[in-house]
């Protein structure tokens, strides 16, 4: 129930660089996820906003006051770790209230916070038993609980999922977009999975290497990515890249291919292209089949168009085998465009 | 074939296991059962040859030291100052086994190393300057002074048994914690004390058993307040055979009872982990 400002935060680890400026805001009830691979800084960022790691440079707000120079009980958050952080030695009990205890609620109050939010996440029949005796997913309902029950004003949240097995993920990964946004918290997730960002998201911080490279909607990070990492990161298979010289004015040729793009003085950009925007024709990019898997709904065809790794996502029902040649039509308006030594977007 | 070979082969490894732990049983149990035997047997029998292996349950020899001179008074010096060790080796290796596990400091491995190289000094070459110092500052023939050697030497342990207990509790515990509102400390308290509450006792008995064990700084470093071993040490020296075997008895009896106790936590001195 707060926003967060994040202003110039930097961290390093001796020589290396964890952080390199971040500013980031999010606004009051925003499901915020970072996500990048791993090292790219973004645990060094939560940590950091949750009071656990002491940054160099750089401010730090949770609604209106400045928090960073705040010991982590301080700041009105609450978080859920990705080894859960069980205490072995309560019970669900016991762990779900502790919070409640260290803050000196009467007992009524601990006992109906607990329960209420034992209810929300279905665990209202372990309250008596301990950690080692739950499995666990049980035990992240536990952590979560945990964290809702202090009623913070910021939940952050670091990879709670990345323990479970793919389908207890998915499960608590719906489970836990409703119950966040019942809870009218503000939310940052931590994650480098990014189906589980776009799903939960309401807007999606990309980092790498220590920078944030775009902060917008799941669907803007996905159509318009801003750099080429961000393009490549996101969607699974990857984003198609190809050379693309410019022939004329905004006229760009593509693996023997004429295509209109920007108009630039640039003499060479990147076309890139996602496998699902591309369709079989009678005119299109030259490809070589090389490799057809059959994925249920789609098909994933692996190609080679002029030395270039190519993947298409085409209809089931097309019949196509290795060896083939296939002509691929990208869609025009979801073709995107790269500069090719700054990886920066060019618009059209 | 290969089944019938596998089998044997597994016969055969078996076989050499069980042996093995046959001869090292034997090795430790073998001399105990021995004292015992001759600690619960009249003199006459003690002496005599061949000797019964069945204990005959005469408790002559080990009333002699209910009654022995002096043998309470260093009784209670023994576990005063075992006690002492034992305050004293857990409230400053304690510290420094959590400040091993949780801080990276500049030169915590030659920290470590030198805890262990404490141990490398063998005691009779510091026994003279020891006692040389100990009368010039009083601290000779007193609990108090022999519980300080009896602390260095029991120390490295202390700091290693705590070091592996500590990294045995995930910093997540605390820092989940402390984001529950705890302080520094009171995450401490609430926390990872009660996790590690079974190992410091552990721990603790330990110290105490290698103070109660300790024979020779005892022995240079009291005269009027002996502990029970430099006592015995210096009494047995004249005494009979059967008398010998029941000091012994007398001595070892606690520890082995006390490190049997502990022997799990023990093991995660080593690394080995403590379930």
């Amino acid at each position: 129930m707060a926003e967060i400002k994040i202003k110039n935060v930097a961290k390093s680890f001796g020589s290396f660089q964890a952080l390199k400026s971040i500013a980031l805001n999010i606004a009051d009830q925003e499901f915020m996820v970072l996500l990048g691979a791993s090292g790219c800084g973004k645990t060094t960022l939560l940590r950091i906003i949750a009071g656990l790691e002491v940054m160099d440079s750089g401010e730090v707000w949770i609604g209106d006051r400045r928090v960073d120079h705040l010991p982590p009980r301080d700041r009105g958050i609450a978080m859920v770790f990705q080894n859960y952080a069980i205490f072995p030695h309560l019970t669900v009990f016991n762990n779900i209230g502790f919070g409640l205890k260290m803050s000196k609620l009467p007992e009524v109050e601990i006992k109906r916070r607990v329960e209420q939010n034992a209810e929300l996440m279905h665990i209202e029949h372990l309250l008596s038993r301990y950690s080692g005796e739950l499995s666990g997913g049980q035990r992240q309902r536990v952590a979560v609980a945990r964290a809702l029950a202090m009623q913070p004003e910021v939940i952050l949240m670091d990879e709670p999922l990345s323990n479970l097995d793919a389908l207890l993920r998915l499960e608590m990964r719906a489970e836990l977009k409703g119950v966040l946004a019942e809870s009218k918290t503000t939310a940052i997730y931590v994650t480098h999975d990014q189906v589980e960002a776009m799903s939960l998201a309401d807007r999606i911080s990309v980092m790498d290497r220590g920078e944030i490279v775009q902060a917008v909607s799941p669907t803007e990070v996905y159509r318009n990515p801003q750099t080429r990492f961000v393009a490549s990161f996101i969607g699974n298979p990857p984003m198609n890249f190809l050379s693309a010289k410019q022939t004329s004015k905004g006229q760009w040729q593509v693996a023997n291919q004429a295509f209109q793009g920007p108009q630039t003085q640039d003499k060479e950009l990147v076309f890139a292209i996602r496998p699902e925007d591309l369709k079989p024709a009678s005119s299109g990019l030259e490809a070589k089949v090389k490799i057809v898997e059959p994925l249920g709904p789609h098909l994933l065809v692996t190609c080679d168009v002029q030395g270039d790794l190519f993947r298409a996502v085409l209809d089931i029902d097309l019949t196509v085998a290795s060896g083939d040649r296939l002509m691929l039509a990208p869609m025009q308006d979801r073709i995107r465009w790269f500069h090719p030594n700054t990886d920066k977007s060019v618009r059209v | 074939m290969t089944a019938i070979t596998q089998k044997n082969t597994f016969k055969q490894g078996r076989f050499l296991f069980g042996a093995s732990i046959f001869l090292l049983c034997a090795w430790v149990l073998g001399p105990l059962y021995l004292l015992l035997v001759n600690t619960l047997s009249s003199p006459e029998v003690v002496n005599s040859f061949p000797k019964s292996l069945i204990p005959e349950f005469d408790f002559e020899s080990l009333m002699f030291f209910a009654h022995f001179q002096g043998m309470l008074a260093a009784l209670k010096n023994s576990v005063l100052v075992a006690g002492l060790t034992m305050i004293l080796a857990i409230a400053i290796g304690a510290p420094a086994g959590y400040a091993l596990s949780r801080f990276d400091f500049a030169g915590k491995e030659l920290f470590r190393v030198m805890i262990l190289l404490t141990r490398a000094f063998p005691l009779p070459l510091l026994a003279l300057p020891l006692a040389v110092l100990f009368i010039r500052t009083g601290l000779d023939d007193t609990v108090f002074g022999l519980s300080l050697i009896h602390t260095t030497l029991a120390l490295p342990f202390a700091v290693l048994i705590t070091f592996s207990l500590f990294s045995g509790i995930p910093t997540e515990l605390e820092e989940a914690a402390w984001t529950l509102g705890c302080t520094r400390y009171q995450a401490f308290a609430y926390v990872v004390f009660p996790l590690i509450v079974p190992g410091i006792t552990a721990s603790a008995i330990f110290a105490f058993v290698i103070s109660w064990n300790e024979v020779f700084a005892a022995a240079v470093l009291t005269i009027e307040n002996r502990t029970l071993t430099a006592f015995l040490l210096q009494n047995l020296d004249t005494s009979p055979l059967h008398l010998k075997f029941a000091g012994g008895f007398i001595l070892v009896v606690p520890a082995l009872i006390f490190i049997f106790a502990v022997r799990k936590y023990l093991f995660a001195m080593w690394g080995i982990a403590n379930r």
